[in-house]
């Protein structure tokens, strides 16, 4: 691949890195007082402020990359949802509590290994976001490792809610931990995170947390994949739109 | 031809950063915080390093409007200011005079070598209470008021209180 090529691919794999911090810190800042305890309000609204901060390195470096002009704010705000990069998972609803907080479970794992192996990046500018993003998310994945545990070994209820989101939520996992053309390029470049390693690892880590939460994980099946390819669900549409409603109606409008 | 400006040294602009409060905890200076990382002359304009606590954390703009301020006081008129990621701040780079400072303040220094990036499975320290020095503390919460800090609960005074977390 030429340098040109190269700079091209990591733009799109930029955009995927912010994109995913970016869609999932605006769903979790959703519960932003509403949350069933003050306390979870507050850590809710602290991981959100975490990824939106990581969506601005990784989408100003796409910027940079790209070369157009466009700063964090234009990719936020200027993109059609086709344009974003972002799993599938990280854009599905909040739905209960439950829903919620095992969306952040598997995101975080795996978000935790790719920054992880990020910090070995070829490139100092990957390394340098991954290196202070992975600080970040070592306390998101505490959290929502503990509170799974709890809440999965907890009353009947929990319990039984926690499943059902482990079972609705598990068809998107497969879209994070097996790689695509890109994924394989950049990480045989030494930039980007070997998903291949990485899959074995998430799994073994997610089977040690589910048997902890008294949950069981469910039977390999078919996955829903297309949002790193930018085909997402109808859900991204309705985030977009009031993410980017003020931008829209307002061209330019600034603080 | 104009006689070129003074360029006070260094250890002098230091000593005024070590005036400018941290914005959410203003007990602290920044120079406490440890997120000044370096001060050097480019010819006639002042470069100042700054790294981010927290990538998210809304106090760095303020953060850096405060540095320039405060250095246009003293009468530098040319200055840039330079964000480094890398390496990522730590609480480790928070001074022994800040620890002291955060603890007088009714804010618990952080515990450093326990909970920290890399060491998911380390347990979490024990933190004394900083009103009554009593071990006998709970955490309530690895998140708090702002994202360095966790809140905790004192047993044996009943009071509430900020942790700030080894990062």
């Amino acid at each position: 691949m030429g340098g040109e090529q190269m700079e091209r691919a990591l733009f799109d794999y930029c955009l995927r890195l912010g994109d995913n911090c970016l869609v999932l810190g605006h769903r979790v800042s959703e519960w932003c007082g509403h949350a069933p305890v003050l306390e979870e309000d507050i850590a809710l609204a602290n991981v959100a402020l975490d990824l939106i901060g990581q969506t601005r390195m990784w989408l100003d470096l796409a910027g940079t990359l790209e070369g157009q002009g466009r700063d964090a704010d234009k990719l936020a705000y200027l993109r059609d949802a086709n344009a974003f990069r972002n799993l599938l998972l990280v854009e599905q609803p909040n739905g209960d509590f439950a829903q919620t907080l095992v969306r952040q479970l598997f995101f975080d794992l795996w978000h935790d290994l790719v920054l992880e192996a990020l910090q070995r990046s070829k490139d100092a500018r990957v390394a340098e976001i991954a290196e202070k993003a992975s600080k970040e998310v070592t306390y998101h994945l505490v959290r929502s490792r503990d509170l799974s545990i709890r809440l999965g070994d907890g009353s009947e209820e929990s319990r039984r809610r926690m499943q059902a989101a482990v079972d609705e939520l598990w068809i998107f996992t497969g879209e994070m931990l097996t790689p695509d053309a890109l994924d394989k390029d950049l990480a045989a470049a030494g930039i980007g995170a070997d998903l291949e390693k990485i899959a074995p690892l998430w799994d073994e880590r997610i089977d040690r947390i589910l048997e902890d939460a008294t949950l069981t994980r469910p039977e390999a099946g078919w996955m829903r994949e297309g949002g790193k390819a930018g085909r997402h669900s109808e859900q991204l549409g309705f985030i977009l739109a009031e993410m980017q409603f003020l931008q829209r109606a307002y061209p330019g409008a600034a603080w | 031809m104009t006689a070129a400006a003074p360029r006070p040294d260094p250890g002098t602009i230091w000593s005024w950063l070590a005036e400018v409060p941290d914005p959410e905890i203003p007990v602290i200076s920044l120079v406490d915080l440890g997120i000044i990382r370096d001060v050097t002359w480019q010819g006639d304009s002042l470069e100042v390093t700054v790294t981010p606590t927290y990538s998210g954390c809304p106090a760095t703009a303020v953060i850096n409007l405060e540095i320039e301020q405060a250095l246009r006081a003293h009468g530098i008129e040319k200055l840039t200011l330079k964000r480094q990621l890398s390496p990522a701040w730590t609480t480790r780079w928070i001074s022994r005079a800040g620890r002291e400072k955060l603890k007088a303040y009714g804010i618990a220094p952080p515990e450093e070598g326990s909970l920290c990036a890399g060491q998911l499975a380390a347990e979490a320290h024990a933190v004394d209470c900083p009103r009554c020095g009593s071990s006998e503390t709970e955490r309530i919460s690895q998140f708090g008021s702002t994202p360095c800090k966790a809140s905790y609960r004192c047993r044996d005074c009943l009071e509430p209180f900020d942790y700030f977390k080894p990062f």
